[in-house]
């Protein structure tokens, strides 16, 4: 066994929520960069253009690039043979709290639904998602999910016989019906199969792939080619405003599911497409 | 061109769906908690915190500034949010909003029927767009934190003109233009 202490997670987390807003990842700008090489509209290149200016200033003055820094979502892998000293739901809990009052985030979560839509002030709790796995690591991934894309997401369970050709017709639909609203060029999660909420869990776990990178299975992977291509072909493009690039990449999450069910889910990532991980 | 509000009827015809503009002077910010309120107050007959008159609503909840910073990252939010309350706003004088994402079909037909505009930030270049902030300062409901109305003097803050007073759409005009047919393969 291998002990890592509720303290050293909490400052990680810290770190993480600070670094995920201010700094895009390398693999979204190169996505944002060839999107711009391919764009034929004006006002689309005008806009990619923008966004890339934006995250060279957020990087420069480590200043949010999106004043929706998000639900703070954390997915842990967490090492079969490690011992956590400590509470690591507070941990996370303090390591949010921190990261969000000292790095000027904004605080964007309500306590309650419904009628107490009260304000927390410090963008707690996190949505936490665990996984065991071998090993003695922690790893922490560290994603602001931003409410413009995540309110857009999707799911159906269609029937087996709708097949590849139902899959793609529900995603493009809602690629269409989201518009501009989930601020596209985004990335697109799906997942297909499980149960429905697993099917949920692949569309967001999806997103965390590195922009572009195929799915292992030929198969997926011929998919999600042929979904980019009918995606940025819905003349959506940058901000809604007509072009090329309604999306930079889509990642397709599959999973064994039952006889009667082809489950399939939507979930949309910003151009902001912020993440961060660290392994302890 | 270069726009500041009051909006008179003289520059709204002039505005036309796809323009790039700038802003310079003052715009109010607000979103779904401060909407709730306005409209709340106008259907009681209740006199609003700020005179709406002609001017420009930016659908903002910024994040908090760091010392000597106007204001934190500040682009638009997702406006379809607020389409319940917007014509009531556009009748009482509301003359431009300010977000990303289309509007609904009722909230179109004020902007004709009040001769008023929709004008779309880039949404995601909060960082970016902060920079056209010159002053922000909290002229109502306080305690909503990021969702109070503050008072912003912008300068040269860039928008593109979604939905003019004529009708027509950018979102609509964009998607038309750049639709390609691609037949499902096999």
């Amino acid at each position: 066994m291998r002990d890592i202490k509720a303290p050293d997670i909490a400052e990680t987390v810290t770190r993480l929520c600070k670094e995920a807003n201010y700094y895009l990842p390398k693999d979204v700008l190169d996505a944002l960069r060839q999107a711009r090489e391919k764009e034929e509209a004006p006002a689309a290149k005008q806009v990619l253009d923008t966004v890339m200016k934006n995250a060279e200033i957020a990087s420069k003055e480590q200043m949010p690039l999106c004043q929706d820094t998000g639900t703070t979502v954390i997915f842990l892998e967490i090492g079969q043979n490690v011992h956590i000293v400590g509470d690591l739901h507070k941990a996370l809990e303090e390591g949010v709290r921190q990261g969000y009052t000292q790095g000027l985030l904004r605080a964007s979560m309500v306590r309650q639904p419904l009628s107490k839509r009260v304000n927390t002030k410090d963008n707690t709790p996190p949505v936490v998602h665990t996984e065991i796995v071998p090993g003695d690591k922690l790893k922490i991934v560290v994603l602001p999910k931003g409410g413009g894309c995540e309110n857009m997401s999707r799911m159906a369970i269609l029937m087996p016989a709708e097949g590849r050709k139902g899959v793609i017709d529900f995603v493009v639909k809602a690629v269409e019906d989201a518009g501009g609203n989930p601020c596209p060029p985004v990335i697109l999660g799906v997942g297909i199969g499980g149960t429905s909420e697993h099917v949920m869990y692949l569309a967001k776990k999806a997103i965390l792939r590195k922009v572009g990178e195929p799915n292992p299975d030929p198969e997926v992977a011929e998919l999600e080619r042929e979904l980019l291509e009918r995606v940025n072909a819905t003349g959506i493009g940058p901000q809604a405003w007509g072009g090329r690039a309604t999306a930079l990449a889509v990642h397709v999450e599959t999973y064994p599911t039952h006889i009667t069910a082809l489950p399939v889910a939507v979930n949309f990532q910003c151009h902001s497409a912020r993440q961060r991980e660290a392994v302890l | 061109m270069d726009i500041s509000p009051p909006l008179t009827e003289e520059v709204l015809e002039k505005l036309k769906a796809g323009d790039q503009i700038t802003i310079t002077g003052v715009i109010y910010t607000a979103r779904d908690a401060a909407h709730k309120r306005l409209f709340e107050a106008l259907e009681k007959g209740e006199k609003l915190p700020i005179d709406i008159r002609g001017q420009i609503l930016y659908y903002v909840g910024p994040t908090p500034p760091k010392p000597g910073q106007a204001i934190g990252s500040a682009g638009p939010t997702t406006s379809v949010r607020m389409d319940v309350y917007t014509p009531r706003l556009l009748a009482a004088g509301l003359k431009g909003t300010i977000g990303k994402g289309a509007r609904r079909p009722p909230v179109r037909e004020a902007m004709v029927k009040y001769k008023a505009v929709y004008l779309g930030a880039i949404g995601g270049a909060g960082a970016l767009l902060s920079k056209h902030v010159k002053r922000a300062e909290v002229v109502a409901y306080e305690e909503l934190g990021t969702e109070a109305i503050r008072r912003l003097e912008v300068e040269k803050f860039p928008v593109i003109v979604v939905n003019d007073i004529y009708g027509k759409d950018v979102y609509e005009e964009g998607k038309k233009k750049y639709r390609q047919e691609t037949p499902l393969k096999a």
